[in-house]
């Protein structure tokens, strides 16, 4: 197998007195379906936050294709990493977040288009057809000229989701994307992931309460309990085989 | 001349001495204004200084401008200032006027600002850093286009305020409609016309622009309206198809 794209070594967090991760070890793989399952307030969350760089670990290392994300060298030391460092590294990575966070003051044609160009200084002609492209494929192309406050909870996840993909990111972090929708809508965004998942082949983490959705995509879940990760391995290993009884308990709680 | 009576006489005598500081009014007001307005940011940027000692500091010097008169901070910069030792310096009427109405009300301003940029949310930062926006590009592009619109209206009513603060200028001798009229005032002996003169042009000149601050705020309140940006839309669309 490739070398991981990224790896969490020993990472732990705490917030205040509370630790919330209690030493993370983790291999990503290029292309790699992650599901990160486990009750709430088990710190699924801020393991990609961290990752995403918008929470810093209290210790431990996490390593993006082979350089440290919150560490750099600095005259031989290896020192807190700064906004320059952690710029250059994060570049590979997409967020879509649980409450959508759509720019209100643009249409969702500029939501797609404004990063590529302010960010990465593409041709704007190019991202403009890159960015219709994404959003036709979401289902939203005819709504490009569109306000996010115009749209359905639905339809401005999907359209987070094109923002994310058309930076073309290596690694897409899905944080409880359809938490906060009406269950009505929850399918069309699972929808799009699936395809994600199927056609791309940058690596995906999905922290998500969607069980079945997440065990038939994922090649491997991990089950975080209590600030560890209690289980992991393919889906069929984690529910079908595993003795551990906190996630058997989970897991009935969702089979009703 | 009588001086204990109406006279239309008087009126049209003192109203184009009266209209002479008009042009200085409107100044004062207007560099005032603006000096408030690139101020108000240095605030902002100074209270979000993050080292405890300094940003108390800058957060009592805003609380101490605000607290005080601004008619005692213009004789200050106007009459004590020149005779401080070291860093004294003698200004003008008109500048001692503009940096005192300006800095003055920069703190509101200021206060204004930030409670625009506190309003955009938590997750707009997260957004922006997750998309890796530069700090310049969150800002410029993600935070204050959201920010600053809502604070129109405001800023809108604190430039009325402040327009009739101006008349306070004439204390230290800038030459404005207020000042003219209590010259005229005391060369006739005779202060009722020209006083109401200058409550007149306040009133021509406030009423209006507050009717269009009322407006502004309406409109900047359904800004993001669905109905409103639909029929937008569709005119821009129609627009296209003709």
């Amino acid at each position: 197998m490739a070398e991981p794209i990224v790896r969490y070594e020993d990472v732990h967090k705490s917030f205040g007195d509370v630790e919330v991760l209690k030493g993370i070890d983790l291999d990503i793989y290029p292309a790699e379906k992650v599901a990160i399952i486990g009750p709430s307030g088990s710190g699924k969350t801020t393991i990609i936050r961290m990752l995403m760089t918008l929470e810093n670990p209290t210790s431990g290392d996490i390593i993006v294709d082979g350089t440290n994300l919150w560490k750099m060298e600095k005259n031989g030391e290896m020192v807190e990493a700064n906004e320059k460092h952690l710029r250059s590294v994060r570049g590979d990575i997409g967020m879509v977040f649980q409450h959508f966070n759509l720019f209100p003051h643009m249409t969702i044609l500029e939501n797609c288009m404004t990063a590529p160009i302010n960010v990465k200084k593409e041709d704007k002609k190019e991202v403009r057809e890159r960015s219709i492209q994404m959003l036709e494929r979401v289902g939203l192309g005819d709504k490009l000229n569109n306000y996010p406050s115009q749209l359905s909870g639905g339809q401005k996840q999907r359209v987070a989701m094109a923002r994310a993909l058309v930076m073309r990111p290596k690694i897409m972090l899905f944080d409880e994307v359809t938490s906060a929708l009406d269950p009505e809508l929850v399918g069309e965004v699972l929808e799009v992931i699936r395809d994600i998942a199927k056609n791309d082949d940058m690596a995906m983490v999905l922290v998500t309460h969607e069980m079945d959705f997440a065990l038939d995509i994922a090649d491997k879940v991990l089950f975080l309990d209590e600030g560890v990760i209690a289980e992991q391995g393919s889906a069929s290993d984690v529910i079908e085989h595993s003795s551990n009884e906190r996630l058997q308990g989970f897991l009935s709680r969702f089979r009703g | 001349m009588n001086g204990n009576e109406w006279s239309w006489e008087t009126f049209f005598d003192a109203l184009p001495v009266v209209m002479e500081g008009l042009s200085i009014t409107v100044g004062l007001t207007v560099s005032s204004f603006l000096l408030a307005l690139l101020f108000g940011f240095v605030w902002v940027f100074l209270r979000r200084i993050p080292y405890k000692p300094l940003n108390w500091l800058f957060t009592w010097m805003m609380e101490f401008i605000r607290s005080t008169p601004p008619l005692v901070q213009l004789f200050f910069i106007y009459l004590a200032l020149p005779v401080l030792p070291v860093i004294g310096i003698t200004l003008s009427s008109f500048a001692s006027a503009v940096i005192g109405l300006g800095i003055h009300f920069s703190t509101y301003i200021g206060e204004i600002y930030r409670a625009g940029i506190e309003s955009v949310g938590k997750g707009q930062w997260e957004a922006a850093t997750a998309l890796n926006f530069s700090k310049r590009d969150k800002w410029t592009k993600i935070i204050l286009p959201q920010a600053f619109p809502p604070t129109i209206p405001m800023i809108g009513n604190y430039f009325i305020i402040m327009f009739k603060e101006v008349p306070l200028a004439s204390t230290v001798g800038a030459a404005g409609i207020m000042y003219m009229a209590n010259n005229y005032g005391s060369q006739h002996f005779n202060y009722l016309e020209a006083i109401t003169i200058v409550g007149i042009i306040f009133l021509v000149l406030s009423y209006p622009s507050a009717v269009l601050i009322r407006k502004l705020e309406v409109k900047m309140n359904t800004r993001f309206d669905k109905n409103a940006k639909i029929k937008e839309i569709k005119e821009i669309d129609k627009g296209a198809m003709l």
